[in-house]
Protein backbone atom coordinates (compact mmCIF):
# COMPACT_ATOMS: atom_id res chain seq x y z
CA UNK A 1 0.00 0.00 0.00
CA UNK A 2 2.81 2.29 0.46
CA UNK A 3 3.21 2.22 -3.39
CA UNK A 4 0.81 4.69 -3.24
CA UNK A 5 2.67 8.21 -2.36
CA UNK A 6 -0.23 9.76 -0.94
CA UNK A 7 -0.93 7.06 1.69
CA UNK A 8 3.27 6.66 2.02
CA UNK A 9 3.49 10.76 2.99
CA UNK A 10 0.23 10.43 4.72
CA UNK A 11 1.72 7.73 7.85
CA UNK A 12 5.29 9.53 7.72
CA UNK A 13 4.11 13.44 8.21
CA UNK A 14 1.64 11.90 10.95
CA UNK A 15 4.46 9.72 12.94
CA UNK A 16 6.64 12.90 12.41
CA UNK A 17 3.67 14.82 14.77
CA UNK A 18 3.70 11.98 16.68
CA UNK A 19 6.82 11.96 17.33
CA UNK A 20 7.42 15.87 17.68
CA UNK A 21 4.74 15.89 20.26
CA UNK A 22 5.61 12.94 22.66
CA UNK A 23 9.55 14.08 22.12
CA UNK A 24 8.77 17.68 23.29
CA UNK A 25 7.37 16.46 26.29
CA UNK A 26 11.38 14.55 27.64
CA UNK A 27 12.95 16.93 29.71
CA UNK A 28 16.57 18.24 28.99
CA UNK A 29 17.54 15.54 32.39
CA UNK A 30 16.72 12.81 30.25
CA UNK A 31 17.58 14.39 26.54
CA UNK A 32 21.39 11.99 26.70
CA UNK A 33 18.99 8.58 26.90
CA UNK A 34 16.48 9.84 24.62
CA UNK A 35 19.49 10.23 21.84
CA UNK A 36 20.81 6.87 22.83
CA UNK A 37 17.31 4.86 22.61
CA UNK A 38 16.06 6.64 20.14
CA UNK A 39 19.25 5.76 18.53
CA UNK A 40 18.17 2.13 19.34
CA UNK A 41 14.93 2.57 17.37
CA UNK A 42 16.44 4.09 14.44
CA UNK A 43 18.49 0.44 14.23
CA UNK A 44 14.35 -0.66 13.37
CA UNK A 45 16.38 -0.77 9.69
CA UNK A 46 17.77 -4.19 11.27
CA UNK A 47 13.99 -5.70 9.55
CA UNK A 48 15.42 -4.06 6.15
CA UNK A 49 18.57 -6.23 6.73
CA UNK A 50 17.50 -9.24 7.77
CA UNK A 51 14.95 -9.81 4.47
CA UNK A 52 17.84 -8.85 2.66
CA UNK A 53 20.58 -11.50 3.83
CA UNK A 54 17.69 -13.79 4.26
CA UNK A 55 16.97 -14.64 1.15
CA UNK A 56 17.21 -18.04 -0.22
CA UNK A 57 19.61 -17.39 -2.89
CA UNK A 58 23.06 -16.16 -1.80
CA UNK A 59 23.66 -13.24 -4.02
CA UNK A 60 25.62 -9.57 -3.58
CA UNK A 61 22.17 -8.41 -1.77
CA UNK A 62 22.74 -11.14 0.84
CA UNK A 63 26.10 -9.92 1.75
CA UNK A 64 25.43 -6.15 1.82
CA UNK A 65 22.76 -7.56 4.01
CA UNK A 66 24.80 -9.17 6.20
CA UNK A 67 26.60 -6.47 6.53
CA UNK A 68 23.94 -4.51 7.59
CA UNK A 69 22.80 -6.73 10.23
CA UNK A 70 26.07 -6.43 11.99
CA UNK A 71 25.64 -2.48 11.78
CA UNK A 72 22.32 -2.54 12.77
CA UNK A 73 22.61 -5.01 15.55
CA UNK A 74 25.69 -3.10 17.35
CA UNK A 75 22.92 -0.27 16.74
CA UNK A 76 19.89 -1.81 18.75
CA UNK A 77 22.06 -3.82 21.17
CA UNK A 78 24.50 -0.82 22.09
CA UNK A 79 21.73 1.61 22.06
CA UNK A 80 19.49 -0.19 24.55
CA UNK A 81 22.17 -1.48 26.62
CA UNK A 82 23.65 1.71 27.12
CA UNK A 83 20.53 3.56 27.22
CA UNK A 84 19.19 1.00 30.16
CA UNK A 85 22.91 1.44 31.88
CA UNK A 86 22.45 5.40 31.91
CA UNK A 87 19.09 5.50 33.19
CA UNK A 88 19.87 2.95 36.01
CA UNK A 89 22.26 5.77 37.20
CA UNK A 90 19.38 8.44 37.21
CA UNK A 91 17.98 8.22 40.98
CA UNK A 92 15.59 10.38 43.09
CA UNK A 93 16.87 12.11 46.60
CA UNK A 94 17.03 10.14 49.13
CA UNK A 95 14.26 9.91 51.17
CA UNK A 96 15.91 9.17 54.86
CA UNK B 1 -6.25 -12.81 7.56
CA UNK B 2 -2.91 -13.41 5.38
CA UNK B 3 0.51 -14.21 7.03
CA UNK B 4 1.57 -11.22 5.90
CA UNK B 5 -0.69 -9.35 7.53
CA UNK B 6 -0.05 -10.70 10.28
CA UNK B 7 3.64 -9.72 10.37
CA UNK B 8 2.69 -6.03 9.34
CA UNK B 9 0.36 -6.24 12.29
CA UNK B 10 3.46 -7.15 14.34
CA UNK B 11 5.54 -4.16 13.19
CA UNK B 12 2.71 -2.07 14.21
CA UNK B 13 2.59 -3.22 17.91
CA UNK B 14 6.51 -2.51 17.42
CA UNK B 15 5.99 1.05 16.66
CA UNK B 16 2.98 1.78 19.07
CA UNK B 17 5.67 -0.04 21.73
CA UNK B 18 8.43 2.72 20.64
CA UNK B 19 6.16 5.63 21.03
CA UNK B 20 4.88 4.41 24.49
CA UNK B 21 8.57 3.49 24.90
CA UNK B 22 9.19 7.33 24.47
CA UNK B 23 6.55 8.91 26.31
CA UNK B 24 7.97 6.89 29.55
CA UNK B 25 10.95 8.94 29.32
CA UNK B 26 8.88 11.98 30.20
CA UNK B 27 10.29 10.71 33.53
CA UNK B 28 13.30 9.33 34.85
CA UNK B 29 10.94 7.32 37.13
CA UNK B 30 9.63 6.07 34.28
CA UNK B 31 12.29 6.25 31.85
CA UNK B 32 13.95 3.02 32.57
CA UNK B 33 10.07 1.25 32.01
CA UNK B 34 10.50 2.92 28.93
CA UNK B 35 13.40 1.82 27.80
CA UNK B 36 12.36 -2.17 28.01
CA UNK B 37 8.96 -1.15 26.59
CA UNK B 38 10.80 0.04 22.93
CA UNK B 39 13.29 -2.79 23.69
CA UNK B 40 10.53 -5.48 23.76
CA UNK B 41 8.92 -4.04 20.44
CA UNK B 42 12.38 -4.13 18.81
CA UNK B 43 12.11 -7.94 19.44
CA UNK B 44 8.62 -8.25 18.31
CA UNK B 45 9.96 -6.76 14.68
CA UNK B 46 12.68 -8.81 14.38
CA UNK B 47 11.08 -11.73 15.49
CA UNK B 48 7.84 -10.94 12.85
CA UNK B 49 10.74 -10.14 10.17
CA UNK B 50 12.19 -13.50 10.67
CA UNK B 51 9.29 -15.83 10.40
CA UNK B 52 8.02 -13.90 7.35
CA UNK B 53 8.09 -15.20 3.70
CA UNK B 54 10.93 -15.25 1.83
CA UNK B 55 13.13 -15.06 4.68
CA UNK B 56 14.99 -18.44 4.71
CA UNK B 57 18.71 -18.09 5.29
CA UNK B 58 19.13 -18.15 8.74
CA UNK B 59 23.01 -18.95 9.31
CA UNK B 60 23.92 -15.37 7.16
CA UNK B 61 21.27 -13.78 9.75
CA UNK B 62 22.63 -15.64 12.56
CA UNK B 63 26.05 -14.83 11.70
CA UNK B 64 25.34 -11.25 11.77
CA UNK B 65 23.29 -10.83 14.75
CA UNK B 66 26.20 -12.74 16.68
CA UNK B 67 28.88 -10.56 15.51
CA UNK B 68 26.69 -7.26 15.86
CA UNK B 69 25.44 -8.12 19.50
CA UNK B 70 29.20 -8.68 20.28
CA UNK B 71 30.39 -5.58 19.23
CA UNK B 72 26.89 -3.53 20.65
CA UNK B 73 27.66 -5.72 24.21
CA UNK B 74 30.90 -4.42 24.54
CA UNK B 75 30.29 -1.00 23.55
CA UNK B 76 27.28 0.10 25.69
CA UNK B 77 29.26 -1.88 29.37
CA UNK B 78 32.85 -0.45 28.56
CA UNK B 79 32.23 2.57 27.38
CA UNK B 80 32.75 5.63 29.96
CA UNK B 81 29.94 8.19 30.45
CA UNK B 82 32.30 10.83 29.85
CA UNK B 83 32.47 9.22 26.10
CA UNK B 84 29.04 9.08 25.78
CA UNK B 85 28.65 11.62 22.90
CA UNK B 86 31.11 9.35 20.59
CA UNK B 87 29.11 6.86 21.70
CA UNK B 88 25.94 7.76 20.61
CA UNK B 89 27.71 9.56 16.99
CA UNK B 90 29.07 5.61 16.25
CA UNK B 91 25.23 4.59 16.96
CA UNK B 92 24.20 6.72 14.55
CA UNK B 93 26.66 5.88 12.12
CA UNK B 94 26.16 2.32 12.24
CA UNK B 95 22.40 3.09 11.92
CA UNK B 96 23.02 5.51 8.64
CA UNK B 97 25.00 3.14 7.52
CA UNK B 98 22.26 0.11 7.92
CA UNK B 99 20.25 2.08 6.19
CA UNK B 100 22.29 2.92 2.81
CA UNK B 101 23.29 -1.07 2.94
CA UNK B 102 19.73 -2.18 2.90
CA UNK B 103 18.71 0.54 0.10
CA UNK B 104 21.94 -0.70 -1.78
CA UNK B 105 21.02 -4.60 -1.19
CA UNK B 106 17.31 -3.94 -2.89
CA UNK B 107 18.44 -1.92 -6.03
CA UNK B 108 20.84 -5.14 -6.23
CA UNK B 109 17.90 -7.10 -6.60
CA UNK B 110 17.32 -5.49 -10.13
CA UNK B 111 13.42 -5.83 -9.48
CA UNK B 112 12.69 -2.00 -9.03
CA UNK B 113 10.28 -0.27 -10.43
CA UNK B 114 11.58 2.66 -12.30
CA UNK B 115 10.28 6.24 -10.66
CA UNK B 116 8.38 4.33 -8.29
CA UNK B 117 8.15 5.23 -4.40
CA UNK B 118 10.95 2.56 -3.63
CA UNK B 119 13.36 3.72 -6.52
CA UNK B 120 13.26 7.15 -4.59
CA UNK B 121 13.46 5.69 -1.17
CA UNK B 122 16.56 3.95 -2.21
CA UNK B 123 18.23 7.15 -3.31
CA UNK B 124 17.13 9.11 -0.69
CA UNK B 125 18.48 5.89 1.47
CA UNK B 126 21.77 6.10 0.02
CA UNK B 127 23.03 9.88 0.14
CA UNK B 128 21.06 10.32 4.04
CA UNK B 129 22.71 7.12 5.29
CA UNK B 130 25.83 7.53 3.28
CA UNK B 131 25.98 11.02 5.06
CA UNK B 132 24.93 9.74 8.08
CA UNK B 133 27.51 7.49 8.15
CA UNK B 134 30.71 9.08 7.39
CA UNK B 135 29.83 12.13 9.17
CA UNK B 136 29.35 10.56 12.40
CA UNK B 137 32.58 8.85 12.28
CA UNK B 138 34.15 12.18 11.61
CA UNK B 139 31.96 13.56 14.40
CA UNK B 140 33.66 10.52 17.03
CA UNK B 141 37.11 10.83 15.41
CA UNK B 142 36.70 14.59 16.59
CA UNK B 143 35.02 13.59 19.84
CA UNK B 144 37.73 10.96 20.77
CA UNK B 145 40.59 13.77 20.14
CA UNK B 146 41.19 11.47 17.15
CA UNK B 147 41.16 14.16 14.81
CA UNK B 148 41.81 17.99 16.12
CA UNK B 149 38.71 19.53 17.46
CA UNK B 150 39.40 22.65 15.74
CA UNK B 151 36.97 23.93 12.37
CA UNK B 152 38.72 22.41 9.53
CA UNK B 153 38.39 25.04 6.37
CA UNK B 154 39.97 26.08 3.47
CA UNK B 155 39.46 28.43 0.76
CA UNK B 156 36.03 27.94 -1.64
CA UNK B 157 35.10 24.91 1.17
CA UNK B 158 31.55 26.12 0.69
CA UNK B 159 31.76 26.14 -2.72
CA UNK B 160 32.94 23.06 -3.25
CA UNK B 161 30.32 21.69 -0.92
CA UNK B 162 27.72 22.85 -2.68
CA UNK B 163 28.57 21.55 -5.94
CA UNK B 164 29.38 18.25 -4.94
CA UNK B 165 25.62 18.37 -2.61
CA UNK B 166 23.98 19.68 -5.89
CA UNK B 167 26.08 16.71 -7.91
CA UNK B 168 24.32 14.42 -5.17
CA UNK B 169 20.96 15.82 -5.91
CA UNK B 170 21.31 15.09 -9.76
CA UNK B 171 22.41 11.54 -8.98
CA UNK B 172 19.87 11.22 -6.98
CA UNK B 173 17.62 11.86 -9.93
CA UNK B 174 19.27 10.06 -12.21
CA UNK B 175 18.72 6.71 -10.22
CA UNK B 176 14.90 7.47 -8.92
CA UNK B 177 14.21 7.65 -12.65
CA UNK B 178 16.98 4.71 -13.81
CA UNK B 179 17.43 2.51 -10.63
CA UNK B 180 18.84 -0.11 -12.80
CA UNK B 181 22.10 2.21 -13.97
CA UNK B 182 24.64 0.97 -11.34
CA UNK B 183 27.30 3.90 -11.98
CA UNK B 184 24.51 6.29 -11.33
CA UNK B 185 24.13 4.73 -7.95
CA UNK B 186 27.99 4.25 -7.08
CA UNK B 187 28.50 7.53 -8.15
CA UNK B 188 25.72 8.72 -5.64
CA UNK B 189 26.74 6.49 -2.35
CA UNK B 190 30.89 7.69 -2.72
CA UNK B 191 29.24 11.58 -3.12
CA UNK B 192 27.28 11.06 0.06
CA UNK B 193 30.16 9.24 1.45
CA UNK B 194 32.32 12.07 1.02
CA UNK B 195 29.71 14.60 1.96
CA UNK B 196 29.53 13.29 5.12
CA UNK B 197 33.26 14.07 5.38
CA UNK B 198 32.96 17.61 4.02
CA UNK B 199 30.39 18.62 5.75
CA UNK B 200 31.74 17.88 9.01
CA UNK B 201 34.93 19.02 9.49
CA UNK B 202 34.60 22.55 9.22
CA UNK B 203 32.25 22.01 12.50
CA UNK B 204 34.18 22.92 15.68
CA UNK B 205 34.15 20.19 18.65
CA UNK B 206 31.82 22.92 20.65
CA UNK B 207 29.13 22.77 18.03
CA UNK B 208 29.27 18.88 18.19
CA UNK B 209 25.75 19.10 20.18
CA UNK B 210 23.98 19.96 17.27
CA UNK B 211 26.08 17.74 15.00
CA UNK B 212 25.04 15.07 17.01
CA UNK B 213 21.70 15.80 17.31
CA UNK B 214 21.44 16.52 13.55
CA UNK B 215 22.91 12.91 12.46
CA UNK B 216 20.57 11.54 14.82
CA UNK B 217 17.71 12.83 13.29
CA UNK B 218 19.52 11.57 9.87
CA UNK B 219 19.90 7.91 11.30
CA UNK B 220 15.89 8.56 11.63
CA UNK B 221 15.18 9.55 8.64
CA UNK B 222 17.57 6.84 6.43
CA UNK B 223 15.19 4.32 8.27
CA UNK B 224 12.29 6.10 6.89
CA UNK B 225 13.87 5.61 3.63
CA UNK B 226 14.09 2.11 4.18
CA UNK B 227 10.50 1.84 5.11
CA UNK B 228 9.64 3.36 2.10
CA UNK B 229 12.37 1.02 -0.10
CA UNK B 230 10.29 -2.30 1.65
CA UNK B 231 7.06 -0.93 1.55
CA UNK B 232 6.91 -1.11 5.53
CA UNK B 233 5.05 1.45 7.36
CA UNK B 234 6.22 -0.10 10.84
CA UNK B 235 9.35 1.26 9.68
CA UNK B 236 8.32 5.19 8.41
CA UNK B 237 6.92 5.41 11.54
CA UNK B 238 9.94 4.41 14.05
CA UNK B 239 12.23 6.39 11.71
CA UNK B 240 10.67 9.30 11.31
CA UNK B 241 9.97 8.87 15.48
CA UNK B 242 13.37 9.11 15.30
CA UNK B 243 13.96 12.17 13.04
CA UNK B 244 11.49 14.17 14.98
CA UNK B 245 13.44 13.50 18.07
CA UNK B 246 16.64 14.66 16.40
CA UNK B 247 15.67 17.91 14.80
CA UNK B 248 14.02 18.53 18.70
CA UNK B 249 17.21 18.84 19.86
CA UNK B 250 18.72 20.24 17.13
CA UNK B 251 16.08 23.32 17.26
CA UNK B 252 17.06 22.93 21.36
CA UNK B 253 20.87 22.93 20.75
CA UNK B 254 20.39 26.19 18.49
CA UNK B 255 18.06 28.26 20.37
CA UNK B 256 20.74 27.62 23.86
CA UNK B 257 23.28 28.99 21.53
CA UNK B 258 21.47 31.87 19.53
CA UNK B 259 22.30 30.59 16.08
CA UNK B 260 20.38 29.25 13.70
CA UNK B 261 21.45 26.02 12.12
CA UNK B 262 22.73 27.25 8.83
CA UNK B 263 25.08 29.42 10.60
CA UNK B 264 26.37 26.02 13.19
CA UNK B 265 26.56 24.33 9.81
CA UNK B 266 28.47 26.78 7.74
CA UNK B 267 30.01 29.50 10.11
CA UNK B 268 33.04 26.92 11.20
CA UNK B 269 32.79 28.98 14.76
CA UNK B 270 35.17 28.81 16.68
CA UNK B 271 37.77 28.60 13.99
CA UNK B 272 41.08 30.45 15.53
CA UNK B 273 40.85 33.98 14.27
CA UNK B 274 44.49 35.42 14.87
CA UNK B 275 43.44 39.23 14.45
CA UNK B 276 41.08 39.00 17.42
CA UNK B 277 43.69 37.21 19.57
CA UNK B 278 46.60 39.14 18.80
CA UNK B 279 44.33 42.27 19.38
CA UNK B 280 43.12 41.36 22.87
CA UNK B 281 46.63 40.17 23.62
CA UNK B 282 47.94 43.92 23.26
CA UNK B 283 45.65 45.23 25.27
CA UNK B 284 45.54 46.00 29.19
CA UNK B 285 44.11 43.40 31.11
CA UNK B 286 41.95 43.97 34.14
CA UNK B 287 43.56 42.25 36.94
CA UNK B 288 41.51 39.63 38.85
CA UNK B 289 41.32 38.73 42.43
CA UNK B 290 42.84 34.82 42.53
CA UNK B 291 42.16 32.78 45.93
CA UNK B 292 42.99 29.19 47.11
CA UNK B 293 41.39 26.40 47.87
CA UNK B 294 40.76 27.37 51.96
CA UNK B 295 39.56 31.06 50.57
CA UNK B 296 36.95 28.95 49.34
CA UNK B 297 36.11 26.63 51.87
CA UNK B 298 35.73 29.90 53.92
CA UNK B 299 33.45 31.46 51.78
CA UNK B 300 31.54 28.67 51.84
CA UNK B 301 31.32 28.16 55.68
CA UNK B 302 29.53 31.31 55.60
CA UNK B 303 26.69 30.56 53.00
CA UNK B 304 23.08 28.77 53.13
CA UNK B 305 22.99 28.40 49.44
CA UNK B 306 25.26 27.06 46.85
CA UNK B 307 24.50 27.22 42.96
CA UNK B 308 27.15 24.71 41.09
CA UNK B 309 27.60 25.32 37.02
CA UNK B 310 29.44 22.70 35.61
CA UNK B 311 30.51 22.85 32.22
CA UNK B 312 32.84 20.61 29.54
CA UNK B 313 35.79 21.32 31.76
CA UNK B 314 34.38 19.56 34.55
CA UNK B 315 34.22 16.03 32.52
CA UNK B 316 37.85 16.75 30.72
CA UNK B 317 39.19 17.23 34.23
CA UNK B 318 36.92 14.21 35.80
CA UNK B 319 35.75 16.24 38.48
CA UNK B 320 32.43 14.57 39.03
CA UNK B 321 33.05 12.73 41.89
CA UNK B 322 35.01 15.15 43.37
CA UNK B 323 32.01 17.83 43.25
CA UNK B 324 29.71 14.67 44.56
CA UNK B 325 32.28 15.37 47.99
CA UNK B 326 31.67 18.45 47.95
CA UNK B 327 28.27 18.76 47.56
CA UNK B 328 27.95 16.37 50.33
CA UNK B 329 30.25 18.65 52.30
CA UNK B 330 27.91 21.31 51.89
CA UNK B 331 24.70 19.77 52.71
CA UNK B 332 26.20 18.45 56.00
CA UNK B 333 27.19 22.23 57.12
CA UNK B 334 23.35 22.79 56.00
CA UNK B 335 24.37 24.54 52.51
CA UNK B 336 21.16 24.14 49.93
CA UNK B 337 23.28 22.88 46.61
CA UNK B 338 21.51 22.52 43.54
CA UNK B 339 23.49 22.40 39.85
CA UNK B 340 22.38 24.60 37.13
CA UNK B 341 22.37 22.87 33.66
CA UNK B 342 23.11 25.26 30.45
CA UNK B 343 21.17 23.10 27.56
CA UNK B 344 24.74 23.28 25.72
CA UNK B 345 27.08 22.33 28.62
CA UNK B 346 28.69 19.33 27.71
CA UNK B 347 29.41 17.44 24.17
CA UNK B 348 25.85 16.39 23.54
CA UNK B 349 22.29 17.25 24.66
CA UNK B 350 21.80 16.38 28.98
CA UNK B 351 25.61 15.13 28.86
CA UNK B 352 26.26 16.93 32.17
CA UNK B 353 23.28 15.37 34.02
CA UNK B 354 24.47 11.98 32.70
CA UNK B 355 27.40 12.30 34.33
CA UNK B 356 26.67 13.79 37.86
CA UNK B 357 23.68 11.27 38.09
CA UNK B 358 26.56 8.66 37.36
CA UNK B 359 28.13 10.78 40.39
CA UNK B 360 25.18 10.10 42.33
CA UNK B 361 24.18 13.41 42.51
CA UNK B 362 19.95 12.63 43.11
CA UNK B 363 18.74 13.86 39.23
CA UNK B 364 16.16 16.59 41.70
CA UNK B 365 19.51 18.64 42.18
CA UNK B 366 20.16 18.74 38.63
CA UNK B 367 17.63 22.00 37.66
CA UNK B 368 17.75 23.43 34.24
CA UNK B 369 18.05 26.73 32.88
CA UNK B 370 15.06 28.79 32.74
CA UNK B 371 14.41 27.48 36.43
CA UNK B 372 17.56 28.34 38.19
CA UNK B 373 18.21 31.64 36.48
CA UNK B 374 15.30 33.48 38.74
CA UNK B 375 17.05 32.35 41.80
CA UNK B 376 20.58 33.24 41.16
CA UNK B 377 20.11 36.91 43.07
CA UNK B 378 19.39 35.08 46.61
CA UNK B 379 22.09 32.85 46.21
CA UNK B 380 25.03 33.07 48.42
CA UNK B 381 28.10 31.38 46.24
CA UNK B 382 28.01 30.56 42.23
CA UNK B 383 30.60 27.56 41.70
CA UNK B 384 31.58 28.09 38.37
CA UNK B 385 33.21 24.40 37.00
CA UNK B 386 34.93 24.32 33.62
CA UNK B 387 32.00 26.54 32.52
CA UNK B 388 33.24 29.58 30.24
CA UNK B 389 30.81 31.21 27.81
CA UNK B 390 27.75 29.89 28.97
CA UNK B 391 28.12 31.93 32.05
CA UNK B 392 29.83 34.89 29.88
CA UNK B 393 27.53 38.37 30.85
CA UNK B 394 28.54 39.72 27.20
CA UNK B 395 25.90 37.40 26.10
CA UNK B 396 23.37 39.77 27.72
CA UNK B 397 24.88 42.90 27.24
CA UNK B 398 28.21 43.22 24.93
CA UNK B 399 25.88 43.79 21.36
CA UNK B 400 29.55 43.47 19.62
CA UNK B 401 30.25 40.02 21.25
CA UNK B 402 29.98 36.91 19.16
CA UNK B 403 27.74 35.41 21.65
CA UNK B 404 25.53 37.99 22.37
CA UNK B 405 21.66 36.97 22.30
CA UNK B 406 22.49 33.75 23.46
CA UNK B 407 21.21 32.32 26.91
CA UNK B 408 23.13 32.36 29.73
CA UNK B 409 22.92 31.05 33.04
CA UNK B 410 23.35 34.64 35.47
CA UNK B 411 25.45 33.69 37.60
CA UNK B 412 27.23 37.05 38.21
CA UNK B 413 24.17 37.73 40.15
CA UNK B 414 25.02 35.99 42.90
CA UNK B 415 26.38 37.30 45.87
CA UNK B 416 29.58 35.16 45.27
CA UNK B 417 30.69 34.11 42.18
CA UNK B 418 33.71 31.36 42.57
CA UNK B 419 35.38 30.45 39.38
CA UNK B 420 37.95 27.75 39.24
CA UNK B 421 39.76 27.39 36.15
CA UNK B 422 43.17 26.75 34.60
CA UNK B 423 44.29 29.60 33.66
CA UNK B 424 42.77 32.78 31.83
CA UNK B 425 42.60 31.20 28.37
CA UNK B 426 39.58 32.31 26.43
CA UNK B 427 36.93 29.33 25.88
CA UNK B 428 36.98 27.86 22.55
CA UNK B 429 34.65 30.81 21.01
CA UNK B 430 38.05 32.78 21.63
CA UNK B 431 36.00 34.94 23.63
CA UNK B 432 37.07 36.90 26.82
CA UNK B 433 35.17 36.74 30.05
CA UNK B 434 34.18 39.51 31.60
CA UNK B 435 32.38 37.74 34.94
CA UNK B 436 36.36 37.14 35.83
CA UNK B 437 36.96 40.73 36.37
CA UNK B 438 33.92 41.40 38.04
CA UNK B 439 33.83 42.51 41.74
CA UNK B 440 32.06 39.87 43.17
CA UNK B 441 33.99 36.82 41.32
CA UNK B 442 36.79 35.24 42.98
CA UNK B 443 39.32 32.85 40.69
CA UNK B 444 40.75 30.22 41.55
CA UNK B 445 43.17 28.85 39.56
CA UNK B 446 43.27 25.19 39.25
CA UNK B 447 42.84 21.77 37.81
CA UNK B 448 39.51 21.36 38.54
CA UNK B 449 39.31 18.23 40.58
CA UNK B 450 42.07 18.76 42.61
CA UNK B 451 40.51 22.26 43.32
CA UNK B 452 37.10 20.69 44.34
CA UNK B 453 39.28 18.31 46.21
CA UNK B 454 40.86 20.99 48.18
CA UNK B 455 37.99 23.08 48.80
CA UNK B 456 36.73 19.52 50.53
CA UNK B 457 39.29 18.84 52.91
CA UNK B 458 39.61 22.79 53.73
CA UNK B 459 36.17 23.09 54.50
CA UNK B 460 36.65 20.14 57.30
CA UNK B 461 38.91 22.43 59.64
CA UNK B 462 36.78 25.68 59.30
Amino acid sequence: MLEDPAVALTILVLSLFVGWEVISKVPPLLHTPLMSGSNAISGITIVGALMAAGAATVTESSWLGFVAIVFATINVVGGFLVTNRMLAMFKPKDPS
Amino acid sequence: MTATTYVQLAYLVAAVLFVVGLKNLSSARTAPRGNRLSAVGMLIAIVATLLSKGVVNYPMILGGVIVGSAIGVVLALRIQMTAMPQMVALLNGFGGGASALVASAELLKGTVVPGSVPSVAIALGAIIGGITFTGSLIAFAKLQELMRGQPLVYPGQQFVNGIMGLGAIALCVMVSIQPTGLEAYAGLVALALILGVTLVIPIGGADMPVVISLLNSYSGLAACATGFVLGNSGLVISGSLVGASGLILTKIMCDAMNRPLTNVLFGAFGAVDQTAIAATAGGERPTVKAYTPDDAAIVFSSASTAIVVPGYGMAVAQAQHAVRELMDALEARGVKTRFAIHPVAGRMPGHMNVLLAEANVPYDKLVEMDHINPEFPETDVALVLGANDVVNPDARSAEDSPIYGMPILNVDHARQVMVIKRSLNPGFAGIDNPLFYLDNTMMVFGDAKQTVLGIVEALKEV
